[in-house]
């Protein structure tokens, strides 16, 4: 079913995606003309297959849970900020902010990503086919961010337990941030990753990062760091 | 909040539709920006003739028609709903001091291509109002205003022009306005706003007399504190940077014919070809520019 934004309104476009028939068999729906509007496809809690055709505003697919959302083009600030499960994936770029606070799900950015992307993150895993901006990571909780390419300053600072891994050059890691050791565990988590993603780059290529636990209990000698 | 706008051509293709193309960008950015809009848009006419753009506020088109025609060399005078566009060949450092001398007016900008249009109000009906629709030009900035720190009116509109063909837009705010203001006002740049803008346009003019426009800007993320995305004009084209946090938001859409760069994509989608554009955000701190 094509959805044309240039002749619907955003919100009726989204309250008939929010509300699916679950008896009727429509589970496939296109968007098109999204011409750069908001909260495309925001709040949708189906197993249902969108595609949008074209590119979008800020905070697109937020809060989706179950919905695999594919957006043909570049997306805004917040792209599936608070996910709880699902799937998006931009073919584009992705502006900053992406996947803010998801708890869980699946966000692939086959282009680049800018700052502060994945931050406070909560259980998401984000694959990143490019390249991420800076504070990326920044306070993320849990969760797994895999960077194709290169990362940009203040890596994962104040990082609780999200695992890192970048393949390319890191220029600079926030607070608290600190190169781990791949273990076995970690190759194969990553390799799963990577495959969601349709990206057979070798686990080995990575780097990993995580939480120097340094940062989690007030100590006086690291007051220059909070 | 705020929302820029500024699109350059590349090639003549839309040089007559360039008043077209703006107008719909400012449009839609008026949810970010309702208090009120304005732009600057260059054309080069001719070589000698310099183009002053005043805003009459309460004085009448004929009084000032009849009392400056007394004082310059007029080539042309041209009204524009509270505007006027005055054509001259005399030297602006003449003319300006006989401008500063009409104690209700305002001069929103001068020079050899800028003609400059702000007022405050909804950008569409701004943009109406002017008739940006019916413009042509070579490059052309615009933007529209939700007012944080001074009030609403046209000398808070920005875009504001501090030297001879350049002009400046702004979304965010500076924290050191006030002492730059201070500096910049002892080496003789005048300021006619508390808007902290306005101090941000004086220092690009004076950085100007000793710079290029990128070394200026440059300079100014070590001298400028606080939050920006700056979209700078000048009679050949125009550069943008953002801080170095990149609080506030910028992409750039550029095709063979065109540069243009929004606030928000949704300001370029109406763009002809824009969906085979190259589309990019700026990245923080480095700055970016096109011209001639």
């Amino acid at each position: 079913m094509i959805l044309d934004l240039k002749k619907l309104k955003l919100r009726s476009v989204n309250e008939k995606l929010q509300n699916i028939d679950r008896k009727k068999n429509k589970r496939d729906f296109v968007i098109s003309n999204p011409e750069g509007n908001h909260a495309v496809c925001a709040g949708l809690t189906e197993n249902i297959d969108v595609t949008i055709k074209g590119h979008v505003g800020y905070y697109c697919a937020g809060m989706n849970q179950n919905a695999n959302i594919i957006v043909d083009g570049n997306v805004g600030t917040g792209v599936a900020e608070n996910m709880m499960s699902g799937k998006v994936h931009v073919k584009g770029n992705a502006s900053q902010s992406a996947g803010a606070t998801a708890h869980g799900g699946t966000l692939i950015i086959d282009g680049d990503a800018s700052s502060r992307c994945g931050i406070s993150m909560k259980g998401i895993d984000i694959i990143v086919k490019g390249s991420v901006g800076h504070m990326s990571a920044f306070m993320a909780q849990s969760g797994n961010l895999v960077v194709c390419g290169d990362a940009g300053e203040a890596l994962g600072d104040s990082l609780y337990e999200t695992d890192i891994y970048v393949k390319g050059k890191v220029k600079s890691l926030g607070a608290d941030c600190e190169e781990k050791k791949m273990s076995k565990k970690h190759k194969t988590k990553l390799k799963e990753l990577l495959k969601r993603a349709g990206s057979n780059i070798k686990p080995e290529q990575f780097k990993r990062y995580g939480s120097a636990r340094k940062l989690y209990n007030f100590n006086i000698d690291n007051v220059s760091n909070y | 909040m705020c929302g820029i706008v500024g699109i350059y051509l590349k090639s003549r293709k839309f040089e007559k539709s360039l008043g077209g193309m703006l107008s719909k960008m400012l449009v839609s950015m008026e949810s970010r920006g309702p208090d009120s809009a304005g732009f600057a848009i260059y054309k080069s006419d001719k070589k000698k003739i310099y183009k002053y753009s005043i805003c009459l506020n309460d004085m009448s088109f004929e009084k000032f028609k009849n009392e400056i025609k007394k004082k310059v060399k007029l080539t042309n005078i041209e009204k524009n709903s509270d505007h006027v566009i005055l054509k001259s060949i005399e030297k602006p450092s003449k003319i300006l001091p006989i401008l500063e001398d009409f104690s209700t007016i305002s001069l929103v900008g001068y020079g050899k291509s800028i003609e400059i249009f702000k007022q405050v109000g909804s950008p569409s009906n701004v943009v109406k109002k002017f008739n940006l629709d019916n413009f042509s030009g070579t490059h052309a900035i615009g933007h529209t205003r939700m007012a944080t720190e001074s009030a609403i009116t046209t000398d808070g509109s920005h875009p504001y022009s501090t030297g001879e063909d350049e002009c400046l837009v702004h979304n965010g705010s500076l924290s050191n306005h006030n002492n730059l203001r201070r500096k910049l006002k002892k080496n003789g740049s005048k300021f006619s706003s508390d808007n902290d803008t306005e101090v941000a346009a004086g220092y690009i003019s004076d950085s100007l007399k000793k710079r290029n426009l990128k070394q200026t800007l440059n300079k100014g993320l070590s001298d400028l504190d606080g939050f920006y995305t700056f979209i700078a004009g000048t009679h050949s084209g125009f550069a943008v940077l953002r801080d170095e946090i990149a609080c506030k938001p910028a992409v750039i859409a550029e095709t063979k014919d065109y540069v243009a760069i929004s606030s928000e994509f949704q300001a370029m989608a109406h763009l002809p070809n824009v969906n085979n554009a190259k589309i990019f955000e700026p990245e923080p701190g480095i700055v970016y520019s096109w011209g001639k």
